[in-house]
């Protein structure tokens, strides 16, 4: 069976699709959160009941963290598809994602500040991952207000487009910020770690606030494209019967 | 363990709930938000079509 994927590249035949879609999204995240939330405060070892509960921000930063990172790289990837194709329905993805990027990105730093008062006694230090994180920040925020700053929805998106696909070289550089050669020269907080070393009820706990973190974020970012078509494509013949469905 | 005992997080408990309630709060208010978008564009692309209705009946 051959799917012809250039269907629902058209804003009119993906907006009931997501639309269908979105509530499965959403329930699979709550459920997902109330199971790792369970898991991550009554099925973690006692070590961490002992002295370090504050450990158990883990289970919001980590997958934040993993969320802002890679959502960049899905918007980045729908801007480099809107260039080469020319297609509405990419920018407009690549400018639904932006908003919840940047709000993950936020909560990264903001419980990172959190666990930081505590294990190292400062809220905010110029730790290259802590300084490469801001700075993804600020570039989710340019991003939207370059897209907002210019009139023309044809040429913000590509400008835009333009702006993201040059920040993608802030990503690896996020991801090996960590590996710092020599402790004397870069001192750095985050240490080398690996998902190996991390105890298994620990790391199953992240791992499901990690799925229910991408599920939400399927669900909202749909819900935000469809809000996207139904401003942009609001002359198109399609929108009309849909809108008069819903009064 | 009792509730206050868990609500206290052995004393980690300021630093725990700000941040999971920040997380809390941040993706239930996105949510509400877009969805409160989406009400406003509807009412608003209803009211174009009406007008456009009738500007067509009075013609």
């Amino acid at each position: 069976m051959s799917i012809n994927w250039f269907k629902y590249a058209s804003p009119a035949s993906f907006y009931p699709l997501a639309g269908k879609s979105i509530p499965w999204f959403l329930v699979c995240a709550a459920l997902l959160s109330l199971f790792g939330l369970y898991w991550g405060f009554f099925e973690t070892p006692d070590v961490l009941t002992e002295q370090k509960e504050y450990y158990r921000i883990i289970f919001v930063h980590v997958p934040a963290a993993w969320l802002s990172m890679w959502l960049y790289i899905v918007l980045v990837a729908w801007a480099v598809i809107g260039l080469v194709f020319n297609t509405r329905l990419s920018y407009m993805l690549a400018a639904a994602i932006a908003p919840t990027g940047a709000m993950f990105t936020f909560l990264s730093l903001w419980t990172g500040a959190f666990w930081g008062k505590t294990s190292w006694g400062t809220w905010w230090d110029w730790d290259p991952r802590m300084t490469s994180q801001l700075i993804l920040l600020f570039l989710y925020v340019g991003y939207m207000a370059l897209q907002s700053a210019i009139d023309e929805t044809r040429r913000a998106d590509r400008a835009s487009a333009l702006l993201a696909i040059v920040g993608l070289v802030l990503i690896p550089i996020i991801f090996w910020s960590i590996n710092c050669p020599d402790p004397n020269q870069c001192a750095a907080l985050h240490q080398r770690s690996s998902l190996k070393t991390v105890e298994a009820n620990i790391l199953t706990a992240m791992l499901i606030m990690a799925l229910a973190f991408w599920s939400y974020s399927f669900g909202v970012i749909f819900m935000r494209l469809r809000n996207l078509i139904l401003e942009r494509e609001r002359n198109s013949k399609w929108i009309k019967p849909l809108v008069e469905e819903t009064s | 363990m009792t509730l206050s005992e868990f609500f206290s997080m052995n004393g980690y408990g300021f630093y725990v709930w700000s941040s999971f309630g920040m997380t809390a709060l941040l993706m239930l208010g996105e949510l509400i938000l877009v969805k409160k978008h989406n009400r406003t564009i509807l009412k608003r692309l209803r009211r174009i079509i009406r007008l456009q209705a009738e500007q067509e009946t009075s013609l």
